[in-house]
């Protein structure tokens, strides 16, 4: 018997209408008329499940629909089609119970009121929650442990810097213990250091709660750190769903070789690297980096060694961000907007 | 029984969101100061003008002295500083800067928390207010003509008046998800109440068709009614039926409210949070 998904989406759509104007008076005027509008198509027929306790990467570049679905999962947009449950329910009836469930952490939005300590904050969502108190203070003290909040969280949230107040933030969103969590950029604007922490408790948090997790970040990192597994959105439309490992080898049509001379070699221009593959090093060093394509590696490999005096080599993979802005900088399909006139 | 613990856990709420609003509150005393101020100054001003007039008239207008409006206004000061509401003023900024959207992921309704905040500062500002009415009561010595009744039935009249202002007041608000222009209905709503209120004068004052007028419209039950419960105007059968106009328009106004509501949250979550 499978494992009854908890997050599962068919076909979910959602469609903007935007008014188009165009400057001027003249279009004013007409507009109060007969106004023109534009459909969007933000998310365009997306489906997929996750399974309890899968911690999903969900990548794609601005503007995909990443966040479209992520406040459609929520509870905050109501689709233009399609259907989506989780937790078993339907996320825009906004059902108290599947509120209490999920929580949505944006990187971008504060629920910390600023002028009091966090810990009132923590207070009042126990209230709105209503969690019971001795869970609450069990609850409480492991995230302040987790996060490492104590000295935190007695102090005016105005007077934390960002990284410190984000990890306020989170302890606070996860105070009802939900076992769902939509984390949309959860480490933007943080410091390395920090958005290491951050990564560590929420594998932390996932191992521990079993909590289901549906990640967007634009740190690869993020992703590499905790996704085993991947969903792409691209012009709204799901582009891939799997394995980050396979992601790379579906996606990548190219790997990269580094390599140290022994000795100078003059006659080596930049037409004559071309013959091999693409500079991608800046120059300045010694080491020499070239993009060849994947299927040529080996062959090219042989080439270099067999004409240079190579002291070093080594081949790799491509980054997995410059995986992904490949990925990202494929072509919009022409279904992606749709215009019509109201 | 579900019913009960969820009345409970509401409690819960109440009482931690006042005592978080009650210290955020304390951090703003100077705002909280000039906001005052200018509560106490309107009804200073409208009783300077009518006890003027009333000077004027040889002592009394329509049988009232300075005295009385004195007693009138000061009680003004207090009903209108425990009824009035601001959330029509800050609904818009509260959709636009995404506010409402954190909101709508909470297991409670957003009015709770208003209703709170509005309380939080009620409870801080009476610490002044009193003061200005004794104060007041000092200088202009009004008359009361109350018996023990009067000032039974006031306390819940002053509840009904605020449940009817504040309701009707964040109905009012709930025109930001149409409109980025909220500004000017508020204004002309304010305009009305002014009016209608009993807030710029004693209604009965007033021509016979507008007082006609004002016991129809809501406005009325905001604030005339419990200042003149208190003044001692009113018999017991009037103060009953005020109370029971007033239950009648809170469930309207609740009613409408719930189905603005609705309509409101499908919009906003179908254009985007």
């Amino acid at each position: 018997m499978s494992i009854e998904p908890v997050i599962t989406l068919n076909n979910l759509r959602k469609v903007y209408t935007v008014p188009v104007r165009e400057g001027g008076l003249r279009a004013a005027a007409r507009s109060l008329i007969a106004r023109e509008t534009r459909d969007i198509v933000a998310v365009n027929g997306v489906s997929f499940t996750v399974a309890p306790g899968e911690i999903v990467g969900f990548l794609g570049p601005n503007g995909a629909g990443k966040t479209t679905t992520l406040k459609m999962l929520a509870g905050l947009l109501h689709p233009s089609d399609g259907s989506a449950r989780v937790l078993g329910y339907e996320p825009w009836q906004r059902n108290h119970d599947f509120l209490r469930g999920i929580t949505l952490v944006m990187g971008n939005r504060n629920q910390l009121a600023w002028d009091i300590p966090a810990l009132d904050s923590f207070d009042l969502n126990r209230a709105v929650y209503r969690v019971p108190r001795a869970q609450y203070m069990r609850t409480r003290d492991e995230l302040i442990e987790m996060l490492d909040l104590s000295t935190l969280v007695n102090q005016p949230v105005r007077n934390l810097s960002l990284g410190e107040r984000m990890k306020c933030e989170i302890a606070a969103s996860l105070l009802h213990s939900p076992s769902v969590l939509f984390l949309d950029e959860p480490t933007l604007g943080l410091d390395v250091t920090m958005q290491r922490r951050i990564r560590a408790f929420v594998r932390a948090y996932s191992q521990q709660y079993g909590a289901t997790v549906l990640l967007t970040s634009h740190y690869m990192a993020d992703v590499e750190a905790l996704c085993k597994r991947v969903i792409v959105i691209h012009h709204g439309a799901l582009l891939f769903d799997g394995d980050l490992t396979a992601l790379v080898d579906r996606f990548s049509s190219s790997k990269t070789i580094s390599l140290q001379l022994g000795e100078a070699v003059p006659h080596m221009d930049q037409a004559a690297w071309a013959a091999f593959g693409e500079r991608i090093d800046d120059g300045e060093d010694s080491l020499i980096r070239l993009r060849v394509p994947k299927a040529q590696c080996a062959a090219i490999t042989g080439r270099l060694l067999a004409t240079l005096p190579i002291s070093d080599l080594t081949v790799e993979e491509t980054p997995i961000d410059q995986v992904i802005e490949e990925v990202f900088a494929q072509p919009q399909t022409d279904i992606a907007t749709q215009e019509a006139r109201t | 029984m579900t019913a009960l613990r969820s009345l409970g856990s509401l409690g819960d709420y109440y009482r931690v969101k006042l005592k978080t609003d009650l210290a955020i509150e304390m951090q703003y005393r100077g705002a909280m100061l000039i906001w005052l101020i200018g509560a106490v100054l309107e009804p200073l001003v409208f009783l300077a003008v009518w006890s003027a007039a009333a000077a004027a008239q040889g002592g009394a207008i329509d049988g009232l002295t300075s005295h009385d409006f004195a007693a009138y206004f000061i009680a003004s000061l207090v009903v209108n500083q425990l009824t009035f509401s601001w959330v029509m003023w800050e609904f818009e900024h509260y959709i636009r800067e995404g506010e409402l959207a954190a909101d709508l992921l909470r297991p409670i309704h957003p009015i709770h928390q208003d209703i709170c905040e509005n309380w939080a500062h009620k409870l801080l500002t009476m610490t002044v207010v009193i003061p200005a009415v004794i104060l007041l009561s000092l200088v202009f010595e009004p008359a009361w003509h109350f018996e023990a009744w009067s000032l039974l039935a006031f306390l819940p009249a002053l509840l009904f008046a605020f449940a009817l202002r504040f309701l009707f007041d964040w109905t009012l608000a709930l025109i930001a998800f149409w409109t980025t222009r909220t500004a000017s209905a508020n204004q002309l709503a304010q305009t009305v109440f002014l009016f209608f209120s009993g807030r710029l004068a004693p209604l009965s004052l007033f021509p016979p068709v507008l007082v006609t007028i004002s016991f129809i419209l809501p406005f009325r039950w905001m604030l005339a009614f419990p200042i003149e419960l208190i003044l001692g105007q009113l018999t017991p059968a009037q103060a009953l039926w005020g109370m029971a106009i007033q239950l009648g328009w809170i469930a309207a106004i609740l009613l409408l409210m719930r189905f603005v509501w609705r309509v409101a949250i499908r919009r906003f979550s179908a254009v985007g949070g």
